[in-house]
């Protein structure tokens, strides 16, 4: 009699785990990084010459930092977003370029003078194509200031606090939902304070 | 008004599906045999009435997408006036309200064919499965009006829609959706086929022979329908991947997996009277996957490619109807079982052996794809983190368990019923073996390099099909007509055999070159030379595209010019890639567009691949399908 039970309570175990799994986002994945100083780092920035951007530079105010590769294919669904978003100013958002070029291409091995600037020709073309929304950008070529924020995939966003300490990340393509919902109120709050 | 029309019939459909659940059922459990009669014999008539009332709905939904009727919210976000006609058409499965409807419209069509094609059964069985059917459908019905309805209105009207996703405007993925749900929805007769048979407590030979002929139709629909979209993938997502081990190509394949299990459980069923449990077991489980499939594409509760609009609120009901079905079904199963289902004894060795084998091993595949698939989900919920199950754990899982069901095939098919001798099946296969391990030593070094994977994989799909064509042979040459099941048996296990070559030749010998090019550029894969002609803009009736234009060479002479295409649709604005492939026998060459590199758009990336036997996973796929077919088209199960 009680072998026949066993798939209905291997089902029921099944449902209770469906059940709590309803609750949760699978696209919210907690970073250890929420509460802490945004890791430290001094990049070139998008523009031809030799000007660096570091997270101190955007120390006193509220600021975004989008993680993003013309290589992505994510990033092109959200950018309409975020372009949308910047020109309504109310929060800069710092694009971090994140390994643009990457290991199958055949410039990867090239010297690092060249891949500066392949990227930047690259994603400058991007920009102008699809909008930018960035105030600067920045270009993570070996992608090891994504390692430091933990960068799980492109696109991922960051909103970071006037004392720079990281207060929300997102991992996927943002949705105006969700800047609506989530990120306005919380840089509202950010602001105040 | 139409919309408002196909709304009115949606719920009278709901309401007539309510009786079709209820009263034919009700009149298998009243006493008097007078109004058993009546009540039962409303099966037919209530199937067919809910099979119109969903029609017309469906029709209904059809105009508003053929007429550009904008104020309808689903038409709205899934056509465009410039989208061809007969995508406008396909756009009404675009989404998931009209999906959901295209759902119920098989299910009340698969009921009908089975009111139909069910005069040899004794009306009890008739009203059980028309009922239970019927209640499947109150469900879905209740599930669309509730949380999912295609007809609402959107006020003001949009002056034009969103167009359907570039990605469903193509040929295959038409047919795709269709013919998967055929394939899930077909699972449910067999369901309900085994949950009647429980209620009744006759689980005996002449219900797995009535299950049969359906289900193996239901197997060959969904089949067919995983082959298209895999195919699909391959040729339009613009990477040459074929599989991608992601939550909804699982959840379709689970039921694929259990349902070619049921298949061969309910032979042994109808000729041997064992396994009954075990059958009815399965019978339940491929429906009960094919409604968890709906259940993680619904509800968001899982990330996938497959990225249908989510809504927690559906993904409630979902489970719910999910707890309900496959609970009830569940508890009447150990109910009931412990008293139907004894069957006959069985020897170690024999047809039987062989084929519970199989299926134990296929029922552990379909466990662990589904561990994979939700392992996700369980971690999540017992606050354990987040993480995600990819392919290589599906690979190093699957592949192992699959290897001995394949390679079962072939003494399984050869024992006999009853007791079979183990000498006896060596001594009958010592030949194909030997023949098969030799091409699988030999072929590798033709096809281009020695490796033990590629020889293994070869052996298994030269043993097969060498086995195959063995038994073929034998039967062909002894007198007597040969049954339509003969066929699809053997051209089914030999569409296997090809796949399975396929699988490992795409595997083993696949080359793939990512590279930078302009016009006049070229890329040598041995013996083929790739050139970069040119690049032209062309226009299509939605979209811009670039389309390149590139030769392919083998010893100094065009032997055919690709076209792959980077679209760009004007309504979202989103880039498709349509690969540029020339098919032969033994091989396609792949050429897809990637992106432009400068600013004059003269430089891309590209992708220039060589994949060996592709074709043949097509081929393999299309034989199960044509053994599925004949199968179930034997005379025994029009008698």
């Amino acid at each position: 009699m009680k072998k026949v039970l066993i798939p209905l309570v291997l089902f029921m175990g099944l449902v209770v785990f469906l059940a709590v799994g309803l609750k949760r986002d699978p696209r919210e994945i907690p970073s250890p990084l929420i509460g802490k100083p945004a890791p430290h780092f001094t990049l070139f920035t998008l523009e031809p010459g030799d000007a660096k951007f570091s997270p101190v530079d955007m120390q006193g105010q509220v600021w975004m930092l989008n993680v993003w590769a013309t290589w992505c294919v994510a990033c092109r669904e959200e950018h309409p977003v975020l372009v949308a978003f910047s020109e309504k100013n109310q929060v800069p958002i710092v694009g971090l370029s994140y390994k643009e070029i990457q290991p199958q291409d055949p410039a990867y091995k090239s010297p690092f003078d060249e891949k500066l600037k392949l990227a930047r020709e690259r994603s400058q073309v991007w920009l102008k194509r699809h909008g930018n929304p960035y105030v600067t950008s920045v270009m993570d070529l070996d992608g090891r200031v994504g390692i430091n924020y933990g960068v799980y995939g492109v696109p991922e966003t960051y909103v970071i606090d006037k004392a720079g300490v990281i207060r929300y990340k997102f991992v996927g393509a943002m949705t105006p939902a969700l800047l609506a919902e989530k990120v306005l109120p919380l840089i509202a709050e950010l602001n105040k304070s | 008004m139409i919309p408002e029309l196909g709304n009115f019939a949606l719920m009278l459909a709901a309401v007539v599906a309510v009786m079709q659940g209820v009263l034919p059922i009700a009149g298998t459990l009243v006493r008097n045999p007078q109004t058993q009669i009546t009540l039962q014999s409303l099966a037919r008539p209530t199937a067919a009435l809910q099979f119109v009332l969903i029609a017309f709905a469906f029709g209904a939904l059809a105009t508003s997408f053929l007429n550009n009727d904008f104020s309808v919210l689903y038409v709205s976000q899934h056509s465009n006036s410039l989208l061809p006609k007969p995508y406008q058409f396909a756009a009404v499965w675009g989404g998931h309200e009209g999906s959901l409807l295209l759902w119920v419209l098989l299910l009340s069509l698969w009921t009908v064919a089975v009111a139909v094609f069910s005069r040899s059964l004794p009306l009890d069985m008739v009203a059980r499965v028309i009922g239970v059917l019927g209640l499947i459908s109150v469900g879905f019905l209740l599930f669309i009006l509730t949380t999912s309805n295609p007809f609402e209105r959107l006020l003001p009207a949009a002056l034009d829609g969103k167009d359907l996703n570039p990605l469903l405007q193509d040929p295959g993925l038409v047919i795709h959706p269709p013919m998967l749900y055929m394939g899930y929805v077909g699972m449910a007769v067999a369901f309900a086929f085994a949950v009647s048979a429980l209620m009744s407590g006759r689980l005996d030979a002449a219900w797995a022979r009535w299950s049969r002929p359906w289900t193996v139709v239901a197997w060959t629909f969904l089949t067919f329908g995983i082959g298209l979209g895999s195919w699909w993938a391959y040729y339009e997502l613009g990477w040459g991947g074929w599989w991608f081990w992601d939550p909804v190509e699982n959840a379709s394949l689970m039921p694929w997996l259990v349902g070619t299990a049921l298949i061969h459980s309910l032979m042994v069923t109808e000729k041997r009277g064992s396994f009954k449990a075990w059958t009815v077991l399965l019978a339940i489980a491929a429906f009960s996957l094919s409604l968890l499939g709906t259940f993680l594409v619904r509800s968001g509760v899982l990330t996938s490619v497959h990225a249908f609009a989510s809504d927690p609120k559906r993904g409630v009901f979902v489970l719910i109807f999910l707890a309900v079905v496959v609970g009830a079904s569940l508890t009447l199963f150990a109910w009931r079982a412990p008293r139907v289902a004894l069957g006959g004894r069985m020897e170690l060795v024999s047809r039987e052996s062989f084929l519970l084998a199989n299926s134990v091993l296929l029922v552990v595949a379909t466990a662990a794809v589904l561990l994979g698939t939700i392992y996700p989900l369980i971690i999540d919920a017992l606050n354990l983190g987040k993480l995600s199950v990819g392919p290589p754990y599906f690979n190093a899982v699957f592949a192992p368990l699959l290897v001995p069901t394949v390679f079962l095939i072939i003494p399984g098919s050869v024992a006999r019923w009853r007791d079979a001798n183990v000498r006896e099946i060596a001594h009958k296969l010592r030949w194909t073996f030997a023949g098969a391990v030799a091409l699988a030593v030999l072929l590798p070094f033709v096809l281009g390099g020695w490796s033990l994977g590629a020889a293994f994989g070869l052996f298994l799909g030269c043993w097969v099909a060498l086995g195959t064509a063995q038994q073929v042979i034998l039967r062909v040459s002894k007198p007597g007509r040969i049954g339509a099941s003969f066929w699809g048996q053997h051209i089914a296990h030999f569409g296997m055999a090809v796949l399975v070559i396929g699988i490992t030749g795409v595997k083993c010998y696949e080359v793939e070159r990512d590279v930078r090019m302009q016009i006049g550029d070229v890329v040598t894969i041995a013996p083929y030379t790739f050139r970069l002609n040119s690049l032209d803009e062309v226009r299509g009736p939605n979209y811009k595209a670039v389309r390149a234009d590139v030769q392919v060479l083998r010893n100094d002479k065009v032997i055919e010019i690709l076209q792959p295409e980077k679209r760009r649709y004007f309504s979202s604005a989103m880039a498709m890639t349509e690969a540029g492939i020339d098919s032969g026998f033994m091989r396609d060459l792949y050429v897809s567009l990637g992106e432009p590199l400068d600013d004059a758009r003269t430089e891309w990336s590209m992708r220039v691949y060589y994949k060996p036997f592709v074709p043949w996973l097509w081929g393999g796929v299309l034989l199960m399908v044509l053994g599925g077919v004949l199968a179930a088209l034997d005379r025994r199960y029009r008698q």
